[in-house]
């Protein structure tokens, strides 16, 4: 059933695969970021209770989202990297984390900027804040070890192990609304049954989620693809890229 | 799959299972501590699972909603005092509900209204009323633009201050 997948595991071939296409993913990120954010900052009504303040959403959800959606996709990359020990799944959780920790970091600085006006205060240790911050802190820490060893081998595993145990702090963040009570309010996109926004102010943020997602898969493409020429720069491929690019 | 991988299958997923199973109990002993307030039926009656009732002076956080026709403002300075209940869907009031009020000076922040949620930080000094040092808005899920809010009835006017009040609070 996998063995379309097979040829991937070779760096050489995903390298390849991956610059071609790069471009695809750059060109929907411009358009459907560019659509999304215009759309969402200029034209979406403003909400009747915070005026404009409330566009902030437009970019703390999408980012909030993506910083779990990053991370379980890293450890989906970990959880390969330990038991079938692929190099590339090592390069490609390795490539993830930082993206990941600024996503994070722009989650908790618009909903900071956005809770001084709205709730009183610019922090609260409410469950969903607070384990946004651990997330923040495991992404730090899977960087750390990715750069603690000098054998990237041994660096991928200590990270991988780090990450699988985090895994379990995303279903915290996930529901730490319904299961405790914050301040934090509860979800308003994704919630079974109809979302608690009229849809002119829905579809501008569909776009920005979009938008955001595919600037998170080019980002993590592009970091992608320098990870596997760093980890293979003595490789015979890499050496004849580097004369093909100077000729 | 070949034994070597199974074996380290069998071992990550062990060590995974375990890890939740201890942080789910970590969490459930902890969901008191938590949780951020107290609900207002919570203070008369203790917590729902562990039946802990707040003592006279003690500091803790109040969460509900704002009782309509509950606040009452002083003129002359930033003195305010409302009724809280119990967050409910779907909303609404009724007499028979479990009040605590809540006494506060200072500035209200900008999404404080009737029927608003609210989280109140302050000491419990009698049964049901708090003395409160902060106040913050709790907003809720829903978002609206101005023209649907009108129609539907919403009241969204921001609390204002006169000079004298301000004036008279220091």
């Amino acid at each position: 059933m996998w063995k379309w997948l097979h040829p991937y595991a070779n760096p050489e071939v995903t390298y390849h695969f991956t610059g071609k296409i790069l471009p695809w993913f750059v060109a929907l990120t411009v358009i459907t970021l560019s659509t999304g954010l215009v759309w969402a900052l200029l034209f979406a009504p403003a909400d009747y209770q915070q005026g404009d303040s409330f566009r902030i959403f437009y970019i703390h959800v999408p980012a909030a989202s993506l910083s779990m959606g990053i991370y379980v996709g890293m450890a989906v990359a970990a959880f390969c990297s330990l038991i079938w020990q692929l190099k590339l799944a090592d390069a490609s959780a390795a490539a993830m984390a930082p993206v990941g920790a600024v996503f994070t970091a722009i989650a908790l600085l618009t909903g900071s900027a956005w809770g001084k006006p709205m709730w009183g205060t610019w922090w609260i240790w409410d469950a969903r804040l607070t384990s946004e911050l651990i997330l923040l802190f495991l992404y730090l820490g899977v960087i750390a070890l990715h750069n603690a060893f000098e054998d990237k081998n041994l660096a991928g595993r200590a990270a991988s192990i780090l990450t699988l145990v985090g895994v379990i702090n995303i279903p915290i963040i996930k529901y730490s609304v319904e299961w405790w009570n914050t301040l934090h309010q509860g979800s308003t996109v994704s919630k079974l049954g109809k979302p608690s926004m009229t849809i002119d102010m829905l579809w501008p943020f569909i776009f920005c989620f979009l938008g955001f997602a595919l600037l998170v898969t080019t980002i993590i493409c592009i970091r992608f693809r320098t990870e596997i020429l760093a980890r293979n720069s003595i490789r015979p491929w890499v050496r004849n890229l580097v004369i093909l690019e100077n000729k | 799959m070949n034994p070597r991988r199974k074996k380290r299958l069998t071992i990550i997923a062990s060590i995974f299972i375990g890890l939740s199973f201890v942080t789910g109990l970590v969490l459930y002993a902890l969901s008191q501590n938590i949780d951020l307030f107290y609900k207002p039926s919570e203070i008369l009656n203790g917590k729902i699972d562990s039946g802990v009732i707040p003592i006279n002076g003690q500091r803790l956080r109040i969460g509900g909603l704002v009782v309509p026709g509950s606040v009452h403002r002083d003129v002359n300075s930033l003195k305010v005092n409302f009724k809280l209940t119990d967050m409910k869907m779907p909303i609404e009031f009724k007499d028979s509900d479990i009040m605590v009020t809540v006494q506060y000076d200072g500035i209200l922040p900008d999404l404080f209204r009737e029927g608003q949620g609210i989280v109140a930080n302050g000491v419990l000094t009698n049964d049901l009323v708090i003395e409160a040092s902060e106040v913050l808005a709790k907003h809720d899920e829903n978002y609206m633009p101005r023209e649907l809010a009108d129609d539907a009835g919403e009241k969204h006017e921001k609390p204002t201050y006169t000079k004298k009040q301000l004036a008279g609070s220091n």
